[in-house]
């Protein structure tokens, strides 16, 4: 207990806490990590006992026992995975609004160990809560229970149910080491971590080649990313001497120039990383394969947590990125380019999952934006409301694949539960995910008074203050607003032909379309009210003031930007030091409340428009539809032919240069000089043996003739 | 005096060295040996008459030694015998890898 003790208490370090005590931090680790080493033990024993009825010539995948109850290795689960996720919640809450209380300036360390005391380095391993920690902590766990709740419902019938809930426990461990971390080896543990975790979930029915597939893709394009992270930590060992936070941000405006080399390579490397795991240009072609996991896992970890990562790593890193401005502008190109492009390819996937999964990837396109502006609360507001909407976009998603698969399974149809020609009319079979999906629709697309209208729109309204500076940002602009309406288009499309028109799933099939269950259908539920009212917390008094706040009279507040501000302060200090502040308006005139309405019409305008011309549209199921053949909607529905394109400049080149170093340089040159070695051992050794014939006499007459050689050499 | 002795010496030890290399019954060889050795005892007794009295006991260490040596021999030879039921070197080759 006194070590149990220990690791939850831990030791305060330094800084002034102005007050706040955390209470237990590290326990909020420990949960998830006993919940993955209990549902892992209780895996192992399924996976034995299935073992052990394949042996006896029985069905391995069958999980009730002969008298038709679950096995408690099935059933434990249930309660351990959402459970420790909740106690997490709890934790965390409580510690949150005890920060809300305090003036908190600079973060709360809690040094555990020292986990690397190697000559000049020394690496403890050290956990910080600060301001930005916290809101990506209330996010990971609570999103997090939430989606492990719905996955109970999702999950119950798979033989692998343990493992999953093993897999799942273990990648919160993971993300919240990541931003609970207090320097960057500590966070590049938890960086790896959700990356194994990543592969082991998307490759969760590893049976099928393909899924399995997607988690090798998945975790090689990341290594890309994670070599840009490590070689950014070795620049910054190497300048400061030091890996943490703290000592790193405090003394970077004394050590590195404005706009140097040094700072902007680091910078560089770092959003290398970002772009790796926050699945940007050109590194983001994994995570619509990603989506061969199961769905509430795209939800958790490929929507709303792990893949905003890369946003939390710049933002984290603010004042790097505030002194080098080459790099911030980088970031801010990436964010644009892959928003627009991620978006386009969207407009013609038939998959449920790959439209969200390019709207992810288009969405994380507008975080990166943000951050790259130098907006990092307003990066961070767009992160958090992404993951309520995007989240309920992939749990419902979930909640109708499962219908439309138990509906073709009941009359073995051999349709693609996931493709949206073969659905439509769901709205009558399951109302409440219709509604949910319909909210975290209108907040995607940026409607008011959802969530999406406030981050988004605040995002594209910094990118447009910052084209005062440079054209690169009016031109981005242009391509943020471009994104945002194609994301209204595209979702609106993804809404229709899946919940409206005429149902397509076949008449026999329909009759078994259902609801999903309640404990699936209440994290949609709370999630929907995240959706709409998550916006509120961080809302400019212009627009408070205005109609789209009820003239001052809803419960609005500009809270996320104060809350965040001690995270940012020393970003800002630089930037307006060196740049000086951002002229309140957009490029081409106009204040928050013009242009606010101007967005939230044009994206209803786009709304209505796309659902009216679906609505009039007859789909076909996908057997009768086909592919696009020709133009533009051909190389839309193909992604750009990006895929194609890494097959041949990068994987075959590679494949090929790997199968010449395998034929020529292995086995000809190494093997050959080895085996040649060997070769001419043996047979020196042969020519050796003749000599010896076993005869007393040679040998005795090569002794003698021995002694008169030595002897001769004595004489002469 | 002197040169004489050690030429005989050396005539016996060439033709106990001869014996040990051209002849094939193992009881020879050994009797060659022995001729050998009592060459070099010749030598050190001859030797021993103008460099001091060392020479004279190695030659009792010498004879103690082929005493043995003998005995030894003979045993193995015995042996070999017992075995092949026959005392022909050509017939004993396994002294090799």
């Amino acid at each position: 207990m006194i070590s149990l003790g220990f690791i939850a208490e831990g030791v305060a370090q330094g800084g002034a806490s102005g007050g706040y005590d955390p209470l237990l931090p590290g326990l909020i680790l420990l949960l998830p990590l006993l919940g993955f080493a209990a549902n892992g033990v209780l895996a192992l024993m399924a996976g034995s006992r299935a073992a052990d009825r394949i042996r006896g010539g029985g069905d391995g995948a069958a999980i009730a026992g002969p008298d038709g109850k679950k096995p408690f290795t099935h059933t434990l689960p249930t309660w351990i995975g959402p459970g420790v996720l909740l106690g997490a919640f709890i934790l965390v809450a409580i510690n949150f609004f005890r920060m809300l209380g305090v003036e908190l300036t600079e973060p709360v360390i809690r040094s555990y160990w020292s986990w690397m005391p190697t000559g000049t380095l020394s690496v403890d391993a050290a956990i910080q809560l600060d301001q930005l920690s916290m809101i990506m902590m209330m996010v990971i766990t609570g999103v997090g229970f939430l989606i492990h709740m719905f996955s109970v419902g999702y999950m119950k019938e798979d033989p692998g149910y343990p493992r999953y809930f093993a897999y799942l426990n273990l990648f919160v461990f993971f993300m919240l080491v990541l931003v609970m971390g207090a320097n960057f080896p500590v966070m590049f543990v938890g960086w790896e971590g959700v990356g194994l975790c990543s592969y082991l979930l998307i490759g969760f029915w590893f049976q099928d080649r393909e899924k399995a597939d997607a988690g090798k893709k998945a975790f090689i394009v990341n290594r890309v990313g994670d070599f840009g992270l490590l070689m950014a930590m070795f620049i910054l060992f190497a300048t400061f001497g030091t890996l943490d936070y703290g000592a790193i941000f405090q003394q970077a405006p004394e050590l590195f120039v404005y706009g140097g080399a040094a700072v902007t390579a680091v910078t560089l490397f770092l959003l290398l990383g970002a772009v790796g795991k926050s699945a940007q240009i050109p590194l983001y072609v994994w995570l619509p394969d990603a989506m061969a996991g199961p769905t509430p896992v795209s939800a958790l970890i490929h929507a709303a947590t792990m893949v905003t990562a890369g946003v939390y790593l710049v933002a984290r890193s603010s004042v790097l990125f505030a002194m080098a401005p080459a790099s911030a502008a980088a970031v801010a190109t990436i964010g644009a380019l892959t928003a627009l492009f991620a978006a386009t390819i969207a407009l013609k996937q038939y998959d449920i999952k790959k439209v969200l999964a390019y709207s992810t990837v288009s969405q994380l396109g507008f975080m990166f934006m943000g951050v790259g502006v130098g907006a990092y609360a307003a990066g961070v507001f767009h992160l958090m409301t992404h993951a309520f909407f995007k989240a309920l976009l992939f749990l419902g998603a979930g909640a109708v694949i499962h219908s439309m698969h138990h509906a073709l399974h009941s009359t073995h149809k051999d349709w693609d539960a996931q493709d949206m020609r073969n659905m439509g009319g769901l709205k009558r079979f399951m109302p409440a995910t219709w509604i949910t999906m319909w909210i975290a629709t209108l907040a995607i697309a940026g409607i008011w008074p959802f969530a999406g209208f406030f981050s988004k729109d605040e995002i594209i309204w910094y990118v447009g203050t910052a084209g005062a500076f440079s054209g690169l940002y009016v031109v981005l602009w242009g391509m943020a607003l471009a994104a945002a309406v194609l994301t209204a288009f595209y979702m609106t499309r993804m809404m229709v032909m899946t919940f409206h028109g005429p149902n397509r799933t076949g008449e026999d099939e329909a009759k078994h379309l259902h609801e999903a269950p309640l404990n699936m259908t209440i994290p949609l539920g709370v999630l929907a009210v995240l959706s709409v009212f998550g916006g509120w917390i961080n809302v400019p008094g212009s627009v408070r003031e205005s109609f789209f706040g009820g003239f001052g009279l809803l419960p609005m507040s500009a809270w996320l930007d104060s809350w965040l501000a001690p995270v940012t302060a020393g970003a800002d200090a630089i930037r307006m030091a060196e740049l000086g502040a951002y002229a309140d308006v957009s490029p081409v005139g106009g204040g928050h409340v013009v242009w606010g309405a101007i967005a939230t019409t044009m994206a209803l305008v786009v709304v209505i428009l796309t659902a009216r011309h679906f609505l009039a549209r007859e789909v076909q199921p996908a057997h009768i539809d086909g592919e696009p053949e020709s133009g533009i909607g051909k190389v839309l529905y193909n992604k750009w032919y990006v895929d194609e394109f890494y097959d041949r400049i990068i994987v075959r080149p590679i494949l090929a240069t790997s199968r010449f170093c395998w034929r020529v340089i292995d086995r000809v040159v190494i093997d050959g000089t080895v085996n040649a070695v060997g070769a001419v051992s043996k047979g020196v050794g042969w020519f050796g043996s003749l000599f010896q014939t076993g005869q007393i006499n040679t040998y005795a007459f090569i002794i003698a003739l021995s002694a008169l050689v030595v002897l001769g050499a004595f004489i002469f | 005096m002197l040169v004489e002795a050690l030429i005989l010496s050396a005539i016996l030890f060439v033709v106990g060295m001869l014996g040990v290399l051209v002849r094939r019954n193992a009881i020879i060889i050994f009797l060659c040996v022995e001729l050998m050795l009592n060459a070099v005892n010749l030598s050190f007794v001859a030797l021993s008459r103008f460099m001091g009295i060392e020479g004279q006991i190695y030659v009792f260490f010498v004879m103690t030694v082929a005493a043995a040596e003998a005995a030894v021999g003979l045993a193995i030879i015995i042996a070999i015998f017992r075995h092949y039921e026959t005392v022909n070197v050509n017939n004993f080759n396994l002294l090799k890898w």
